[in-house]
């Protein structure tokens, strides 16, 4: 069996790899039907003569394709090469990756669905239960008053005081409004009618703002009553509020923009700390570091594609609550984006602190609740930073996500530009010029 | 610069207390296939990633073509290859893929990369399941690829961690007919391995032993630097033979070799003797004959030499 230079003369055969090499193997016979051929399949291993004989080298010595014309540019676009290589390989796994792509595309909408639906801190529908003792008229038409608004639906109207403790302990109403007897005559009468209300203070804020809504409710009807019936008590101050950028009052208004940065710094965290441990756990890391790709080129290979991600979220994010859940944009696109930007540079710096801190792919996960956790809490997505005891609204400053969500907030609701937001711009760049100068100070080390 | 294509000069390397390598020092040719053995613990593991500038090592250096691994590895890294024990593969990325993002990343022309891929793929057999993703091919297959992707850049020197480890035997033959080809080419290769009979086809041998060199040179020339008589005995329980025969005065070591034993005794003692003393502690041989020595055998006096025991046998 001789086959040698001919076939490949000097290696350089026009036509590529293709369809030849298919062709030289069925030739040269393969090795799992030939291994009797070859005699000796018991030697397999140790016979210093090669039985295939192998075409020749593309005439290049070895070692030489690094090292033509080092010159600073040459360097620099060997740098971007080696960058645009890595990123390519990362935007392949990611996209050949179903749990990544469910990851990034369902998160969002979950999200949203969530904080737009469920988390919702508005009152109405409150359950309430009615004892009266009165059965008059007015102590219907109180009722009726009541349950206008469509914030309280009355589940039991009842004339036993204990219905409504039971109905309280077991939560089949939150409200209880006990109208004594009397209650008409007293009114007629101009004596002034006491009417009690009990409030299942278990969800506190719920509680305070049902509690609000009744006392006004009762009020407005006191009053009423009372020009109904000729007698002209005009309040002293008539206080008319009206809430500016968000005159519902809805939650949903005020949370469905924050959904955009708590939804980015878990794509950054989550994404750029595991795909550093998973080729650490892989045993691909070393190969890297072997390969002339340096520990910026990696940094950069290993980021870019997150951040794509992030952007990717926020478009999906904001379509969503612009089209979906009707939410106002007021502000500009353009600076939504530029501060989402720099906000992203402090979460990728997050998530490649991360991995510098985890050896698996657990130890990573278990790292990016660590840190999330305080994250989200102190950064006014769900609790508003200005009812924080004192100590934590100082410490909220820290937190780059308060000032991205003040951010988002503005830009969404009021319209703000870089007059209004430059101090929490200015924060965030520090942050991020901070975070990420650290963990990729801490990154090189923990890769040697 | 000489005909070296690796200087290593006073390597080691410490863990804390634990001294992982010590003081290491050889040279390795240009285009020579440089075996490091010794058991597991050794230290050839950590001698390769100092040798590969992933692991900075606690003092010495190793010069490749004249530059520092240690101290320029961005120089050096271009013009080395390293295939640790467990190469990973992207297992979501095809074949071909893997090939090409190596080929990206140490920058081979793309004029070149079809001569280069066929060439790989005519001795790994490769070829026909380029669209396959890694995580599917078997464990040899997965080995020929990763050596594969460390060959794509030609490097100068190749490092190879133990690259026949859990390899089957038509792999391996394959694997050792690449590595073959390549040192015919130039190519430098250092290889560690535990198994003795892959060490007698490299062109010189290290044997390590916690951390440190007990001989190097050629395979041929440490048998034949095995000074005494070497025997094998054929014995229904070569435990018991071993025991009754090991720390006697004269024998300078005593090893298993699958159901015989091979006994090691100094030059002029009597060859029948060990015979005679099987016989009187109940274990009488069935055959006694002398043979020429392998590695292993060397090993094992050497380690024995060096005033350890070695346990059981170079194969651990």
């Amino acid at each position: 069996m001789t086959f040698t230079g001919e076939i490949y003369p000097g290696g350089d055969r026009p036509g590529g790899a293709g369809a030849q090499p298919h062709e030289a193997d069925g030739e040269m016979g393969r090795w799992g039907d030939t291994v009797d051929d070859r005699g000796r399949p018991e030697d397999a291993g140790f016979t210093s003569s090669p039985h295939r004989p192998i075409p020749p080298s593309d005439g290049r010595g070895p070692g030489s394709d690094e090292r033509r014309g080092e010159t600073r540019r040459s360097r620099l676009s060997a740098s971007l090469r080696r960058i645009r290589a890595l990123l390519r390989k990362e935007l392949r796994q990611i996209w050949r990756d179903p749990r990544t792509k469910r990851l990034v595309l369902a998160a969002p909408v979950v999200q949203l669905l969530l904080f737009g639906y469920a988390v919702t801190t508005d009152v109405h529908d409150v359950t309430t239960i009615v004892v009266d003792h009165d059965r008059s008229q007015a102590s219907r038409s109180l009722q009726d008053a009541l349950q206008a608004g469509g914030y309280f639906r009355i589940v039991q109207t009842t004339e036993d005081s204990r219905a409504l403790a039971r109905a309280l302990d077991h939560g089949d109403a939150t409200i209880g409004l006990d109208i004594p007897r009397g209650f008409e005559a007293d009114l007629a009468a101009g004596r002034g009618a006491r009417v009690q209300v009990l409030v299942d203070g278990t969800n506190s804020n719920t509680g305070t703002v049902a509690q609000g809504y009744v006392a006004r409710i009762v009020q407005q009807y006191g009053l009423d009553y009372a020009r109904a019936h000729g007698a002209a008590l005009a309040p002293a101050v008539d206080l008319r509020t009206r809430a500016w950028y968000n005159p519902g009052l809805l939650s949903r208004v005020y949370n469905v923009p924050a959904v955009v940065g708590a939804l980015i710094t878990l794509m950054c965290l989550l994404l750029t700390s595991l795909a550093v441990v998973r080729e650490r756990e892989l045993g691909t890391l070393e190969q890297l570091m072997v390969s002339p790709l340096t520990a910026t080129e990696l940094i950069l290979g290993k980021t870019v594609p997150v951040m794509l991600i992030g952007y990717i979220d926020l478009t999906l994010v904001t379509t969503m609550a612009l089209l979906w859940f009707g939410v106002p944009f007021q502000g500009s696109v353009l600076l939504l984006f530029a501060a989402a930007f720099v906000y992203i540079l402090s979460a990728l710096g997050l998530g490649l602190f991360i991995s510098t801190i985890s050896r698996t792919q657990q130890e990573a996960f278990m790292g990016m609740f660590l840190v999330m956790m305080p994250i989200i809490i102190l950064s006014g997505f769900m609790y508003p930073v200005r009812s924080m005891p004192l100590f934590f609204q100082r410490l909220t400053l820290l937190n780059p996500l308060r000032h991205f969500l003040e951010v988002v907030r503005a830009i969404f609701l009021k319209g703000a530009g870089v007059a209004e937001l430059w101090p929490q711009l200015l924060a965030m760049s520090l942050s991020a010029i901070v975070l990420l100068s650290l963990s990729i100070w801490r990154f090189r080390n923990s890769i040697r | 610069m000489s005909d070296a294509a690796l200087v290593v000069s006073g390597l080691s390397r410490h863990f804390g207390d634990v001294v992982a390598v010590r003081d290491l020092s050889f040279e390795v040719r240009r285009g020579e296939l440089f075996g490091i053995v010794g058991p597991d613990g050794a230290g050839k593991t950590t001698t390769l990633r100092m040798l590969a500038g992933v692991l900075p090592p606690t003092s010495g250096d190793a010069l490749l073509g004249g530059v520092s691994v240690a101290r320029a590895p961005e120089r050096a890294k271009p013009r080395l290859a390293y295939m640790p024990q467990r190469f990973g593969l992207y297992d979501d990325l095809t074949v071909r893929e893997n090939l090409d993002f190596y080929a990206d990343l140490y920058r081979v022309p793309r004029a070149d990369r079809p001569a280069r891929l066929e060439r790989l793929y005519h001795f790994s057999n490769l070829g026909e399941f380029e669209g396959r993703l890694a995580g599917q091919l078997s464990g040899g297959m997965k080995q020929k690829l990763s050596l594969s992707c460390c060959l794509i850049h030609h490097p100068e020197v190749l490092l190879l961690d133990e690259p026949t480890f859990g390899v089957d035997p038509i792999s391996r033959r394959d694997l050792w007919l690449i590595l073959h080809q390549m040192v015919a080419e130039g190519v430098t290769i250092v290889l560690s391995t535990s198994y003795m009979d892959e060490a007698e086809r490299c062109d010189r041998v290290a044997m390590l032993h916690e951390g440190s060199v007990l001989a190097l040179d050629t395979p041929a020339r440490l048998q034949a630097g095995l000074d005494g008589t070497l025997l094998s005995i054929r014995v229904d329980r070569p435990r018991a033979a071993r025991a009754a025969l090991q720390g006697e005065a004269g024998v300078r070591s005593a090893a298993l070799f699958g159901d015989s034993v091979h006994v090691l005794l100094d030059a002029g003692v009597d060859p029948e003797w060990p015979a005679r003393t099987l016989v009187a502690a109940g274990v009488p041989p069935t055959s006694v004959e002398p043979v020429d020595a392998s590695l292993e055998d060397v090993f094992i006096d050497l380690v024995a030499r060096s005033g350890a025991v070695p346990a059981g046998g170079a194969h651990a």
